[in-house]
């Protein structure tokens, strides 16, 4: 009986939970909006949201803004706005639906976005420098660009110059000192260490949460399907990293995921094929898209999109709270790096976890209106299936686009993908 | 003696095979598919009954394939036209390593193992640049029927470039070309020449293993094999039952059907 009611109440928890978060802060933004209060714009690689909160500034993240109008089918409206306005059909998905957002006044299907007061961006995407010049443009507001150094050394702290890394971080460190007296400039507030010390170690819940979270699905079968439920708990530790409320999110989904482990609980009645995504969702058909595999058994155990899109939180680093500025530098860094890793350089953190987490397959899903992260992706495919005997399937859409998103013509290579893995596996019991 | 058959519903055509147990082709059929998907596929079916006067009782599996394999409703499963072709080559041409499918939407590139099986396969994006309705378009254009093309095609002393990849400009340049006084078989070499050197793209993606296999309605095309063999620089495996690759393939995956379930129970459970 007690067991039930465990099961009741911890099963699922985190997908509720997460998005009740997630229309809470939509509203507490729509109430920003309808205020006039301030914000900041910031984007997912990066954010420092950590610093943001510091300052109690409401942060938008227009990259969720735009999905989400994927998601509940609208984003055709946004994109044929920006479209009409004299956007490219090639240009960024994300960035014509929040350009139709501003325009709109702020106007969403979450609720009413308020404008930005300073965005705040890395150079962790190229696209970002961009967008961000066209809210500058547009609402006359501040720009901070952190310039992250990137690094071709799989060792963290350099292998060849540890010197190297310290400068870098010191040069990380010099440009937060100048985010912090722009944010003192427009929210008319003096910056508070003491503050800081507490988002960085709400947010090292979150970090260490979310790694855990992520290790966790090594458990068979998988506790959690890493695109849909994934993307649930990714925007909670987006939105609420720095925060208590992510704090508490990331400890209670860990509690959950221990416990399906304990329990056998998986997310498929039967997992026939446990498969990595490699890219950004389809949000045009988001739940179909995840059906054309599950209906074969096939579930997705782990994401590339976990990594990046969480800015590199997935690997658990933890701030010093002794310097807390100089700690939120060398996070920066690391978890910047290792999110452009993700999209560029995935391919030897996937061959490094086909056997840790029993993969069968990886997916490859490039999107036509990003270039950023699905440059290196046939390069990545290549290497791996060099390095590794393992399934593989390119298939390409959009994540927010549905012109270019054919179900039926998606469905087919699917399918066919499947029946080949149907048939690698009944070669590999004959051997 | 029972009977397998394949049925696959194309977007231009549908085709159907009937096997014996041996595998032998006995029965065969191509229709236009037109607007009614489920009327064509057991239109396509009665006929190559028909042929050989076998009764539909006599036939103890069917499997749909083609993007209209689940309105062949008469069918007892479906399987993806990729790994029908797949099968179907390799088993008309042993050593097949690679399929090139060209059909009036889709070209495909198939890499097969020794047992027919997909190992990877890649096929043209979200338009039709490269595919059988290119070559239709340019029929039109130019007002030559479609089973003329290839024939006229390999007169061609000069041929020009087409530089289009779009289905629909296609037919734009075809007639500019016109417009500035080239013959209509250079013309429609280039035409043959431009699908060939987006068909060998596909293919470099999954590599060129030989032997290499042309299948699907184009493979009909004398000129588009010229034009493959001529960039391959290989000889192509072509079978007057190219068009019915895909058929064949479901009828061969049909027949594993029957061998399956006639199979002793305990059998059964060893190969699972």
């Amino acid at each position: 009986m007690a067991e039930q009611a465990s099961t009741d109440t911890l099963v699922g928890r985190g997908n509720r939970d997460g998005a009740q978060l997630f229309r809470d802060w939509f509203e507490s933004l729509n109430q920003c909006a309808e205020q006039g209060g301030q914000s900041a714009y910031v984007f997912v690689m990066g954010s420092l949201n950590e610093m943001l909160k510091t300052f109690d500034l409401p942060v938008v993240f227009p990259e969720i803004n735009s999905l989400q109008t994927a998601v509940r089918r609208v984003s055709h409206e946004y994109l044929d706005k920006a479209e009409d306005y004299g956007y490219s059909p090639d240009i960024c998905g994300y960035v014509k639906a929040d350009v139709a957002v501003q325009l709109n006044a702020g106007k969403h299907p979450m609720g009413r976005i308020p404008k930005p007061s300073i965005a705040v961006l890395t150079n962790a995407c190229n696209t970002y420098i961009k967008w961000a010049e066209i809210w500058e443009r547009m609402h006359n507001i501040p720009v901070v660009t952190i310039d992250v150094p990137g690094t071709r050394d799989r060792n963290d702290y350099g292998t060849i110059d540890k010197h190297d890394f310290e400068n870098d971080r010191r040069y990380v460190e010099a440009q937060l000192w100048e985010l912090i007296a722009t944010l003192e400039e427009v929210t008319g507030k003096k910056f508070d260490i003491d503050k800081l010390r507490e988002t960085l170690a709400h947010a090292n819940e979150v970090s260490v949460g979310w790694k855990n979270v992520i290790e966790l699905n090594k458990s068979r079968p998988s506790l959690f399907n890493a695109l849909t439920d994934g993307t649930i708990y990714l925007g909670v530790a987006n939105g609420f990293r720095g925060s208590p409320e992510g704090a508490k999110f990331f400890q209670e989904l860990v509690e959950e995921m221990e416990y399906k482990a304990a329990h056998g609980i998986g997310t498929l009645s039967e997992e026939v094929y446990r498969l990595v995504f490699v890219g950004v969702p389809c949000y045009p058909i988001f739940r179909r898209f995840n059906e054309l595999f599950t209906e074969w058994g096939g579930t997705f155990i782990n994401s590339t999109y976990l990594w990046f899109a969480s800015g590199g939180a997935n690997r658990g680093f933890e701030y010093s709270l002794e310097d807390p500025v100089a700690s939120l530098a060398e996070g920066t860094l690391l978890s910047v790096r290792d999110a452009m890793d993700s999209m560029f350089h995935q391919d030897q953190m996937l061959e490094g976890m086909i056997d840790e987490f029993n993969v069968d397959a990886v997916v490859y899903h490039p999107i036509k209106s990003c270039r950023t992260v699905s440059t290196g992706l046939a390069d990545g495919r290549r290497y791996l299936t060099e390095h590794r005997d393992i399934a593989t399937l390119f298939i390409e859409s959009d994540m927010m686009d549905r012109r270019v998103v054919s179900e039926a013509q998606m469905k087919n290579r699917i399918d066919a993908f499947f029946e080949g893995l149907a048939a690698r596996r009944n070669q590999s019991l004959v051997k | 003696m029972a009977y397998a058959a394949g049925v696959d519903v194309g977007s231009t055509q549908t085709k159907a095979v009937i096997i014996d147990e041996q595998g032998h082709i006995v029965g065969r059929s191509l229709i236009d598919t037109g607007a009614n998907v489920v009327q064509a596929a057991e239109n396509a079916y009665s006929k190559a009954l028909e042929e050989q006067e076998i009764r539909e009782t006599e036939v103890e599996f069917i499997i749909g394939t083609g993007y209209g394999r689940y309105r062949v409703t008469f069918g007892n499963a479906q399987v993806t036209e990729i790994s029908c072709h797949g099968r179907g080559a390799v088993h008309m041409f042993p050593k097949t390593r690679t399929v090139l499918d060209m059909g009036g939407q889709d070209t495909k590139a198939i890499r097969v193992s020794a047992a027919g099986e997909i190992e990877d396969f890649c096929m043209n994006d979200k338009c039709a640049a490269g595919t059988g309705r290119f070559l239709g378009a340019a029929s039109s254009a130019l007002d030559i029927p479609l089973n003329e093309l290839g024939a006229t095609a390999l007169r061609y002393t000069k041929p020009v470039r087409i530089s289009t990849t779009c289905t629909v400009f296609a037919e734009s340049e075809v007639l500019s070309w016109l417009g500035k006084g080239k013959k209509v078989e250079d013309i429609l070499w280039g035409v043959h020449q431009s699908i060939a050197v987006r068909s060998f793209s596909l293919m470099r993606r999954v590599g060129l293993d030989e032997e290499i296999t042309f299948s699907g309605g184009v493979a009909r095309n004398i000129a588009m094999i010229q034009a493959m063999e001529d960039k391959l620089e290989v000889t192509l495996n072509v079978s007057k039952d190219s068009h019915y690759m895909g058929a064949l393939g479901a009828a061969l995956y049909a027949l594993d059907q029957i061998k399956l379930s006639r199979q002793p129970r305990d059998a059964v459970g060893a190969s699972e």
